[in-house]
Parts: structure tokens; C-alpha cells; sequence
């Protein structure tokens, strides 16, 4: 039990409500009210303040469940509230849905690392098709988001992540005596970045891809220092997303526009995928070196690179069993 | 059956298993071999029966239009959704100049009247034109074999010398795919992605870099 005491100092609102020449303890005495009782009425007063403040929209966004509890009622409120919202944001019709894992179905991604020229098209194209935020250097902050990062590493050294240089520019690639790794989110079967979410914001959906729920997402950024790849990215700011530049073909779990201080990483393209396309940066990829499809189909490509060809994974020592295989196809 | 039963007719023979073994076996064998063989159990994207093309298969030449592309190549084109080769506006059909009042010259030279842009770098030591083209009609292409191909599949005469880019190829882990990843599929063809005069993946400007942390405000 808390005791009054006479050095106690009292909030403002407890202040004002006693006369002035009154102390604090005289205050609580004529009022017969203990700490508790003052501090249970101010909480509910100041609860009825705040509802009171905030419309109907933002006490709902308050109230929501996680997306994996909802009802499908509930996802369908919240898909057009999305809409509405990016409506009124972007002045443009945008296509929220949220289409579920299919039977039978588990994604692999299959990158041949001996085609690979590191042009980075797989790059832009992903942050056209999955609204990632572009640079913005005369903002206020700036705040870019990739999903891809193409290493550039020396053919002698082999792959060495420690050496390995993201940020090569040359007239021409592929450099000599260079070769190229992309790293993207792993879509790992055993994914230490869900494990630490303390929201449970971030899972693994039937079809195994790791999703992220925007509205849930706290922004707490333990998964980021748990990801072994390094592949999730922070809006440290609103993204910088220019209405002409949105893709309206979007996913809640996906590539739908996000907001500030969310986390957010490749998802095989989910809202592609999920419709059966192919990811946008297997499609873009000159080279051919990108290859994707269902990994329980005998007849996928990803089945043909996996029987015939010698696949690795990175980082396969810390058991956290990517569907992102590497190979060399020569 | 009828062979198997036979030693049952003398039940006392202690060679029964033997002989048992003997017959059943090889006709085991034999109702596999069958089995396996039979045009059910081929793949969507095997070779094209090679009696399917030949001779028959030339388009007509002494029209002067430009071959039907498609000609001979509706079976042969299941699972593969090729687009059109890419053949230069200029020069196609080819047959527009090479027709009977240019008799071919089958002599091994460089070429210094005309294609004059091509700069052959493929196997140039043993190889020239008519390796591929055909002499008789420039509008086809011709295997080693000496049957003629179309253009639209000119993956074939490639296939020839690159089997294992062909078999990958054909399961879809050489080259790009376009499309659904459960449904149709856009192969390209090899002479989309590259030059068949000079096949080596010419270099690329590589996109803009990431901006480096430390340069971000």
C-alpha cells in the first residue's frame, strides 16, 4: 500500500482541483481520496478526453485485431479502410486485398549465381512493384528502401560476406574477375526474425512466406537485429512514395503502401505470386538467373534446379532453413 | 502367363523355383520395358518426333512470301510459348534477295559485299554461314542432320552443340520465364538473349548503387 506522505508531490490536476493555501495532504484529506482513487479517475478522465478527440477512424485502428485473428468481416472493414485511406492519400483507386496461401503450396527461389551480372534491374524493379519508399534527398529526412542488395565479390576470394561491396558503380558490369550474390529476404522455414517479434507482428503463412502486419508492427526492429541476412528494412520516415509512382496491384501482408516506423522486407512478391505471376524480379532479370515456383510441383523449375543442380544456402550452419537457394548453373 | 504355368505341370521337379525364376524374370522384365515406353510416359517437353520435320516441312519456296512461322511447329511448340524470332526488318525475308537470280556461292570467304555488320564470333575457326543457313533456301535454317528448320525453332539447331543449356533450357532453369509460375509460361527463344553471330551476354550499365548509410540525412 502507498502511503501519503507530506513531501509528496502532487500533478497539476490534483493541484488545481484543491484551494491554494491548502498542502497536498490536507488536499487529499478534505477530499477523502486516496492516490489510487485519484489516479483511477484522472486515467479515465483523461481515456475520455483522448476518445473524444480522435474520430471514429483512429478509436477503430485503436481497437483492431492482429489481421490473423480477424474475421473475414473484419479483414474486409479493414481492406476498405486501407483503400480509403490511400484514396484520399494518393488520389487514386488502390487495390488492397488480402488473398490467402493456396493448397499445396510452398515457394521456393532458386538464383544462379554463375549468370549474374549484378545490373541491379531486380533491384528497381523491385521497388517499383512493391511501393518502396525512393530517395528523397531534399526532404526532410531521407529515408530509401531497398529490398535487394546485389554484393559484388572478388572471384578469388570467393564468397566472402565480409568483403563483399553493395555499393560497386562501375561504366560496365559484370567487373572482372568479379562476381555477383543478390540477397533478399531468405523466406527461412525456421525464421529467427519471427521468433523475436514481441507482438507477433511478423510470421510464416501456410505457403511459406514470412509477412509482416503494418498495422501490428511496433516498430521495435528486434527482428532486424535478429535476421541473420540482413534483409529487413525500416521506414525511419514516412516513405517517400510520389503518387504517380504507386503499383494499385497490392497485398495487405505486401507491397501495400506503408507507414512510418513499420518494418518491411521482400515477400516474393505476394501480391504476384499469390495470383500465380512470377515475382517482378524474376520477370526483369536479363540474365535469366532468377528462377521461382512451387517447390511441392515435380514439374517447377525450382524442382528442376533442386534435382539437377548443387544448390547452397547462406548461412547454413544457424539452421534457419532458407527456400532462397544459390547455384552455379555452369 | 501361359509360360509361367508350365512348371506347375510337374509339381515334383525340384528345379521348379529355378525354372520359375527363369521364365517369370525376363517377363517381368520385358511388361516394364514396355510400360515405360510407351508414349504416355513421355514428358510435355520432349524433342519433337524427328519424323515430325523434314523435307515436308520446307515452306513453299517459289511463292516469295515468307514462310508461315508457325509452319510445322503447332505440335512441336507444346509447352514452349516462343515468341517470334527476332529478324531484322532489313533483310527479312531472306529470300527477297537470295532467290533464283543469286545462284549460292558455297565457297568459304568473308563477307565483303553485303551483311558486312556480321561479325562472326562463334566457334569462327570451324564454322561459317551455310553451317546454319540453308544454301538451297535462305528463309530456313538446317540442322546437321541436313533437315530443315524455321526460325521459331532455331532452339533445336542450337541444341545441337549446347545439350546441357538445351535440357535446361527445356525445364525451364536456362533462360528467362515470364508469365504464371503454375500456368503459362514465356520461353524466349536462345537467339532473344543472344547474338547467334557473337552468343557471349554483352556487359550492362549497371543500375544506380544504394545510398550509403552514412550519406543518408
Amino acid at each position: 500500500m502507498l502511503t501519503e506522505k507530506p513531501e509528496t508531490h502532487s500533478c497539476s490536476g490534483h493541484a488545481g482541483e484543491s484551494s491554494p493555501e491548502l498542502t497536498d495532504e490536507a488536499a487529499a484529506q478534505k477530499l477523502s481520496m486516496s492516490r489510487r482513487n485519484f489516479m483511477k479517475h484522472s486515467a479515465i478522465v483523461a481515456g475520455a478526453a483522448a476518445a473524444a478527440a480522435c474520430s471514429a477512424e483512429d478509436l477503430e485502428k485503436f481497437t483492431t485485431h492482429r489481421l490473423r485473428e480477424m474475421t473475414q468481416p473484419e479483414v474486409k472493414a479493414l481492406l476498405k479502410r486501407l483503400e480509403a485511406d490511400y484514396k484520399k492519400k494518393f488520389k487514386k483507386d488502390v487495390d488492397v486485398r488480402a488473398t490467402p496461401a493456396a493448397e499445396g503450396v510452398k515457394f521456393g527461389y532458386a538464383l544462379d549465381l554463375s549468370r549474374c551480372i549484378g545490373c541491379r534491374r531486380c533491384v528497381h524493379a523491385c521497388v517499383k512493384e512493391n511501393n518502396q519508399s525512393r530517395p528523397n534527398p531534399d526532404g526532410d529526412r531521407n529515408n530509401p528502401i531497398q529490398w535487394i542488395k546485389v554484393l559484388e565479390m572478388e572471384k578469388d576470394k570467393g564468397i566472402d560476406l565480409s568483403d563483399a561491396n553493395p555499393y560497386y558503380n562501375p561504366e560496365e558490369v559484370p567487373r572482372e574477375g568479379h562476381f555477383y550474390m543478390p540477397v533478399q529476404c531468405q523466406q527461412c522455414e525456421n525464421p529467427p526474425c519471427v521468433k523475436v517479434c514481441p507482438v507477433q507482428a511478423t510470421w510464416k503463412e501456410p505457403d511459406g512466406i514470412v509477412v509482416i502486419d503494418y498495422e501490428w508492427c511496433i516498430g521495435c526492429r528486434y527482428c532486424m537485429v535478429a535476421c541473420p541476412y540482413g534483409a529487413r528494412r525500416f521506414n525511419w520516415a514516412e516513405p517517400n512514395l510520389p503518387a504517380d509512382q504507386v503499383n494499385t496491384n497490392t497485398h495487405v501482408l505486401g507491397n501495400r503502401p506503408r507507414p512510418k516506423g513499420v518494418v518491411e522486407k521482400c515477400t516474393f512478391c505476394i501480391q504476384r505470386t499469390r495470383a500465380g505471376r512470377y515475382p517482378a524480379c524474376v520477370e526483369i532479370c536479363p540474365v535469366g538467373a532468377r528462377k521461382f515456383g512451387n517447390m511441392l510441383d515435380p514439374k517447377s523449375e525450382i524442382r528442376a534446379v533442386l534435382e539437377s543442380k548443387r544448390v547452397f544456402i547462406l548461412k547454413e550452419d544457424l539452421n534457419t532453413q532458407p527456400k532462397f537457394f544459390y547455384f552455379f548453373g555452369i | 502367363m501361359a509360360a509361367a504355368e508350365s512348371p506347375q505341370q510337374n509339381p515334383t521337379s525340384r528345379f521348379e523355383p529355378l525354372l520359375r525364376a527363369f521364365l517369370v524374370v525376363p517377363l517381368a522384365i520385358a511388361l516394364v520395358g514396355s510400360c515405360q515406353s510407351t508414349p504416355a510416359g513421355k514428358a510435355a517437353i520432349d524433342l519433337p518426333d524427328p519424323s515430325h520435320s523434314g523435307p515436308v516441312n520446307l515452306p513453299p519456296p517459289q511463292s516469295g512470301l515468307p514462310p508461315d512461322p508457325m509452319h510445322g511447329q503447332k505440335e512441336e511448340a507444346k509447352g514452349y510459348a516462343v515468341p517470334k524470332p527476332p529478324l531484322s526488318k532489313e533483310y527479312w525475308p531472306c529470300s527477297d534477295c537470295h532467290n533464283e537470280s543469286q545462284p549460292p556461292n558455297r565457297t568459304r570467304r568473308e563477307l565483303k559485299d553485303d551483311h558486312t555488320n556480321i561479325h562472326l564470333h562463334h566457334d569462327e575457326a570451324n564454322r561459317w554461314c551455310l553451317d546454319c543457313h540453308d544454301a538451297e533456301n535462305r528463309d530456313v535454317l538446317h540442322l546437321a542432320s541436313g533437315v530443315t528448320i524455321t526460325f521459331d525453332e532455331s532452339y533445336r539447331l542450337c541444341g545441337q552443340c549446347h545439350g546441357t543449356q538445351f535440357r535446361d533450357w527445356k525445364s525451364g532453369i536456362h533462360g528467362k520465364r515470364t508469365g504464371m509460375w503454375n500456368g503459362d509460361k514465356q520461353y524466349l527463344l536462345c537467339v532473344h538473349c543472344h547474338n547467334p553471330h557473337s552468343p557471349h551476354f554483352k556487359p550492362l550499365k549497371p543500375e544506380a548503387p544504394p545510398v550509403r548509410p552514412n550519406l543518408i540525412r
